[in-house]
């Protein structure tokens, strides 16, 4: 594309580049003629017909929303992760468990709440019932956040320097998997109810994940779910995969989570 | 149903594209998605006629081309079709692939008069 007008041409203008800086006056010769103000070529068709060449994502606006947040986030020093699961695997559980502990622990440590939901505020109230901030939004008939609902809730929010953010996502393992909202990690958790084929039949959130979270382990012994085979198969979609095991309810596995969360808050700074 | 937010970025990106050929007439809008992208065209399709309802799309035609999933063996590095996000390599059996096309989704061109 031409670096100067941006009109999308491939000019192969031909001049050399010593260690001088020309003004970039030179000429290439445009065959056509439109206004230089968008980036884009034009072809004519026969007939009065134009073709405006774009190859340009379909979700372009989301992404670009979502590296503004990503840049808010790595202004303030925060570590944002974005939950997805489907609806009962204990995401809210897990947040009150993890908020929990890091209070008892390590109460210097700010954290915030995105909750995300089609309808009521029936988690933010969970979460605001432990002290933190939580800001909730309802999609209506919407099956997952957008970078721009996370940027007005960030406005609301207006979080700390340094803090932890989490994300609850609304509960859906398909549709959340292609909306980038900035976050610094996507975590897909899943519980053992679930079954240990749940990632090869979802396989685009897993793999759009950088950690999974398998919750509910203290149930495992009870039902038909083999832990080994719900991790191999999470990682036979997505080996780059950082697996947790945790059970929400019970505290198992929690001191690794929490400490993981501290490790990657710390990385931030 | 992403596929609604799906269309409706498909349309707010063409609108944006064209605004500076206002007035014209849309013939066509060319898209390129992957197989492996994770959209059912048939969800899209139906999403998208209720997207360009009032808007310079109405009318036009709506062109899907697909894009057919490939990717390497990160272990014997044999380069294969994938019709799947779980297709294993075909040489060694090997999940450890590199997607190497197939999860574009793209507005390709707008053909206006």
């Amino acid at each position: 594309m031409c670096g100067v007008c941006g009109c999308g041409e491939h000019h192969h203008h031909d001049h050399s580049h010593g260690d001088h800086h020309h003004d970039h006056e030179h000429t290439h010769d445009h065959d056509h003629m439109h206004d230089h103000d968008h980036d884009h070529h034009h072809d004519q068709k026969p007939g009065n017909t134009k073709v405006i060449q774009l190859e340009q994502d379909i979700l372009q606006r989301n992404n670009l929303m979502a590296e503004r947040n990503r840049g808010y986030f790595e202004a303030l020093q925060l570590f944002c992760l974005n939950l997805m699961s489907s609806p009962g695997s204990g995401k809210t559980s897990l947040l009150e468990a993890t908020i929990k502990q890091l209070a008892a622990q390590h109460p210097e440590q700010p954290v915030y709440v995105i909750e995300g939901d089609q309808q009521t505020s029936n988690d933010a109230d969970r979460i605001a019932a432990l002290h933190v901030p939580v800001y909730q939004v309802n999609t209506g008939t919407g099956c997952h956040l957008e970078a721009d609902m996370v940027n007005h809730a960030m406005k609301h929010l207006n979080p700390k320097a340094g803090a932890l953010l989490f994300i609850e996502n609304v509960g859906n393992l398909v549709c959340p998997a292609m909306f980038d909202l900035g976050e610094s990690k996507k975590v897909v958790i899943i519980s053992t109810t679930e079954g240990d084929d749940k990632p090869l039949k979802y396989p685009h959130i897993f793999l759009e994940a950088d950690v999974c979270v398998i919750n509910k382990i203290d149930l495992a012994p009870y039902l038909q779910t083999d832990i080994a085979t719900l991790r191999a198969n999470a990682l036979r979609v997505n080996q780059h995969l950082q697996i947790f095991e945790v059970s929400a309810t019970q505290g198992t596995g929690m001191d690794v989570w929490c400490s993981w969360l501290l490790e990657e808050c710390a990385k931030c700074k | 149903m992403h596929e609604v937010s799906i269309a409706m970025s498909i349309i707010d990106l063409a609108e944006q594209q064209i605004r500076a050929s206002q007035p014209c007439t849309v013939q066509e809008l060319e898209l390129e998605i992957g197989k492996l992208a994770g959209i059912e065209l048939q969800t899209l399709n139906f999403a998208l006629t209720g997207a360009v309802k009032g808007t310079a799309f109405e009318e036009a035609k709506i062109t899907q081309h697909i894009i057919e999933g490939k990717g390497r063996c990160s272990g014997c590095e044999t380069e294969f079709v994938m019709d799947s996000l779980l297709t294993p390599c075909p040489k060694c059996g090997s999940y450890f692939i590199h997607i190497l096309q197939g999860r574009e989704m793209r507005l390709k061109s707008i053909s206006i008069n």
